[in-house]
């Protein structure tokens, strides 16, 4: 197997891609190149241009700013991994990454690139939709910023138009004392998730939930909060009973069905993964940890 | 032949020029190219990790690289592991030792994964070893053997006069 024929270009700046997308006529931006590569090797692909954005300054960073971790597109899931300010601001998206692919994968893959493709079973995805994060793009007319809430427009297809890229994202901070946790299934380890479940929980001193997250991926073309769940928890104290059957709601939603599982056994993962995401959430929330220790 | 571009590359220390077409993975490169045939392709779109490299110390799959990437970074390959030529490196002994191949041609991969893991993480457990290798497949040994030369390999790497 071997790429199409394409022209390469390896722009250094930000305003340089904007200028190749602009002239371009069917191009393709390559990044970490573990979802492209083997698409252009088996030939899903046939871009006439190949614009690496891997020599273009400034797009790798983790920076802290105004209660959001802002991450630069090409930042690598490996920089994400070993982030002391990942780990310590955005706990999630620290579970989440040693859930993606593996060693060799993640040393190449990138913050922006899982964002843009799209997988429905992407962890990186589930955490932005997870955390409320936005993404910035840049074109010709300049940067704006869109609700992850709405990055997905269909099937793999991210809401940036063919002249603009994703320059980063930023994710909101929970305060520091909330639970967490990221659980999904796959057939084996590093495979893609048939179904993941982000969950993100505080409470108040009196042990009821004041918010609650939770997040579906593998289900739909694009994760779902479980809505349902979220507001059947809120304000609630968290006993077995309740967990147990707030999760149930989550075999009422829109399943994919594909060669890898049918929907009613996503449907069934969805509900039996919440309850245990939001289990290990709440078992880490201060109340419930101190207790353990 | 399609769009080329000049490239110059250090490949187990060795400098290298040429001349490449820009649709050339990494891996056609050092196999077509360099000759260096130690590096083993076996599905060409990134899961069995056969083709596996360090690019500036740090694994990656060279299916899933473009030769015009590695212009001005360093590779190694598994013909960079050894000291010399009739000599093996403790990793490579330990995997003699334990069995941790049959057929041989998930080895490069499973040696330059283990190469990267081994130097960040000295003292793994079982587990840790498994998922190191996760994205490598082997289809002769059921791993035993591999996990077990990585385990050998790791304390041979701490006492290394022994």
């Amino acid at each position: 197997m071997k790429p199409p024929p394409f022209s390469y270009h390896d722009p250094t700046s930000i305003g340089d891609v904007v200028g190749l997308l602009g002239r371009l006529e069917n191009a393709k931006l390559l990044a970490g190149g573990q979802s492209l590569m083997p698409m252009l090797n088996m030939r899903f692909v046939l871009p006439d241009h190949v614009i690496d954005l891997n020599r273009v300054d400034g797009l790798s960073f983790i920076r802290e700013a105004n209660g959001t971790l802002e991450i630069g597109a090409m930042t690598r899931q490996r920089e994400l991994e070993f982030s002391d300010v990942v780990r310590r601001r955005c706990p999630l998206m620290y579970d989440a990454i040693r859930h993606i692919g593996h060693r060799q994968t993640r040393n190449r893959g990138t913050l922006g690139g899982s964002l843009c493709h799209l997988d429905p079973s992407a962890e990186l995805v589930a955490v932005a939709a997870a955390l409320d994060a936005k993404v910035t793009v840049t074109g010709a007319k300049g940067e704006r910023r869109i609700d992850f809430a709405s990055f997905p427009v269909a099937y793999m297809t991210p809401a940036i138009e063919p002249d603009e890229l994703l320059t980063s994202a930023q994710f909101p901070f929970w305060p520091e004392r909330h639970g967490h946790a990221f659980v999904e299934f796959s057939r084996r380890h590093g495979d893609f998730a048939i179904v993941s479940v982000a969950a993100l929980l505080t409470e108040d001193g009196a042990g009821k939930v004041t918010r609650a997250a939770v997040t579906i991926g593998g289900v739909g073309v694009a994760p779902v909060r479980a809505k349902e769940v979220e507001q059947a928890l809120t304000g609630q104290k968290l006993d077995d009973k309740l967990l147990r059957e707030a999760c149930e709601s989550c075999r009422k939603l829109d399943a994919i069905d594909d060669v890898h599982a049918p929907s009613s056994y996503r449907q069934h993962l969805a509900a039996v993964l919440s309850r245990r995401a939001l289990e290990q959430a709440r078992s880490r929330l201060p109340s419930r940890a101190t207790k353990a220790q | 032949m399609g769009e080329t571009r000049k490239i110059a590359l250090t490949v187990n220390g060795k400098r290298h020029e040429a001349e490449v077409e820009v649709r050339m993975t990494l891996a056609d490169f050092l196999r077509h190219e360099l000759h260096l045939t130690g590096t083993h392709l076996g599905c060409e779109h990134g899961v069995c990790g056969a083709c596996t490299i360090l690019l500036d110390g740090l694994s990656a799959r060279s299916c899933l690289l473009l030769a015009v990437q590695a212009h001005e970074h360093e590779i190694v390959t598994v013909e960079g592991l050894a000291p010399s030529a009739d000599e093996l490196n403790p990793l490579q002994e330990a995997f003699r030792d334990n069995h941790g191949l049959q057929c041989g041609f998930c080895t490069p991969g499973m040696l330059i994964t283990l190469t990267e893991f081994l130097r960040e993480n000295p003292n793994p457990s079982e587990q840790e070893v498994r998922v190191a290798i996760s994205g490598n497949l082997c289809r002769c040994t059921g791993y035993q053997g591999i996990v077990l030369a990585a385990l050998d390999a790791a304390k041979r790497l701490q006492r290394p006069s022994s």
